[in-house]
């Protein structure tokens, strides 16, 4: 564990003395294109409003209306056939569409029935190998102008089933399901 | 597709609304949905235009053409379109490793500017290639191999073995990678089929 998190905690500053150094190595104006290309994401942060506003509100009114909740009712039966428990599925509906919202139950289901619980394992494994589909589709696309997404959309929600489904297998297996 | 989902939602959300009486909470989420939008836009303000400033100091330098050098063989296979020497490579892996050591902060940047040189690929059109697919699905697959902040909540709540979740997270987010990169040559096959 300590490990682990002196890598991620010294990843990053690292990773960017290593570019700076690098830089100046290869005699590149660093500070000048540091702001060359921090130009550019003001540029990219602003030009995605409009497309998260849409789609966050979309989102807000869907869930705020207990359409959310109806339709997590309504999958249940199919979820429950399936062998996975009732307690994870507002997560697995949520975890696409929003993030924090996500983050939110992922931490809720871990307070409830403990970390070392097959539900706590089930949520965190869930949660850190998924991404929200909705979120990453609207920025990626948005920031870009891309207008007609394709298969993009029903591909990456038929990947997140596949994810879903493997999480809910190696925990089983790994941890069994107590 | 979008448009309808995007339809869809509100419009149920509205009718359900109608019927359950929570046309309060209905009202309140508009606003707070549109005010999250913009909070979160612009708190990617700070990290795009850090990352992105890194980021055109490690291209200028060449450094990002060594990344996509070494990890050649591997990316070819996933994005056969996407010519090699290609600045679109570097960008691609650069969001794929910040992924891999979750740092979504940095991914999304990276993420953001592999899209563009994508689109300039494909002609600067308004609709999304089959690279821009591809990416996307391994994007939401999105492999993890430190699940940060999983491993902090598990700490918080006094789990005996924070990390113990960690190999089984990279298992099954590999899998998922896997099933992305399936499904996405089954749809794109299927197109080409119909032409």
């Amino acid at each position: 564990m300590e490990l682990i998190s002196l890598i991620s905690l010294t990843f990053i500053p690292l990773l960017i003395g290593f570019i700076l150094l690098y830089g100046t190595f290869k005699q590149v104006p660093t500070y000048e294109s540091f702001v060359e290309g921090g130009k550019e994401g003001i540029k990219i942060a602003v030009s995605i409003i409009p497309f998260l506003v849409g789609m966050l509100v979309a989102i807000s009114i869907f869930r705020a209306s207990g359409a959310l909740d109806a339709l997590m009712n309504w999958i249940r039966p199919l979820t429950k056939a399936m062998g996975v428990p009732a307690e994870i599925v507002p997560l697995l509906i949520i975890r696409p569409i929003s993030g924090t919202a996500a983050l939110g139950m992922t931490s809720d289901l871990i307070a409830i029935y403990g970390p070392d619980s097959f539900i706590g394992r089930l949520a965190s494994v869930l949660q850190g190998s998924t991404d929200t589909t909705f979120y990453v589709l609207t920025v990626y696309f948005g920031a870009v102008g891309i207008k007609k997404m394709g298969d993009a959309l029903k591909v990456g929600l038929l990947a997140d089933v596949v994810g879903i489904v493997a999480a809910i297998a190696v925990v089983a297996l790994v941890f069994g399901t107590k | 597709m979008v448009n309808y989902i995007w339809v869809f939602m509100t419009i149920i959300g509205i009718v359900f609304a109608l019927i359950n009486g929570t046309m309060e909470e209905v009202n309140k989420a508009i606003f707070d949905g549109a005010k999250e939008a913009v909070t979160l836009c612009i708190g990617l303000i700070s990290v795009l235009v850090f990352w992105l400033g890194m980021m055109r100091i490690a291209e200028e330098s060449g450094l990002l053409e060594r990344l996509s050098k070494l990890f050649r063989p591997v990316v070819k296979i996933i994005f056969p379109e996407v010519p090699t020497n290609h600045p679109a490579m570097g960008y691609i892996l650069s969001n794929m490793i910040s992924n891999m050591f979750g740092l979504g902060n940095a991914a999304t940047p990276l993420g953001i500017k592999a899209m563009e040189e994508l689109k300039k690929l494909n002609g600067g059109k308004n609709a999304a290639s089959r690279s821009m697919v591809t990416f996307l699905a391994i994007n939401t697959a999105s492999i993890t191999i430190i699940p940060t902040t999983v491993i902090a909540i598990r700490m918080n709540y006094k789990s005996t073995s924070p990390t113990e979740i960690v190999v089984p997270t990279i298992i099954a987010t590999i899998l998922s990678a896997i099933g992305a990169i399936l499904i996405d040559r089954y749809f794109y096959y299927r197109r080409s089929r119909k032409g």
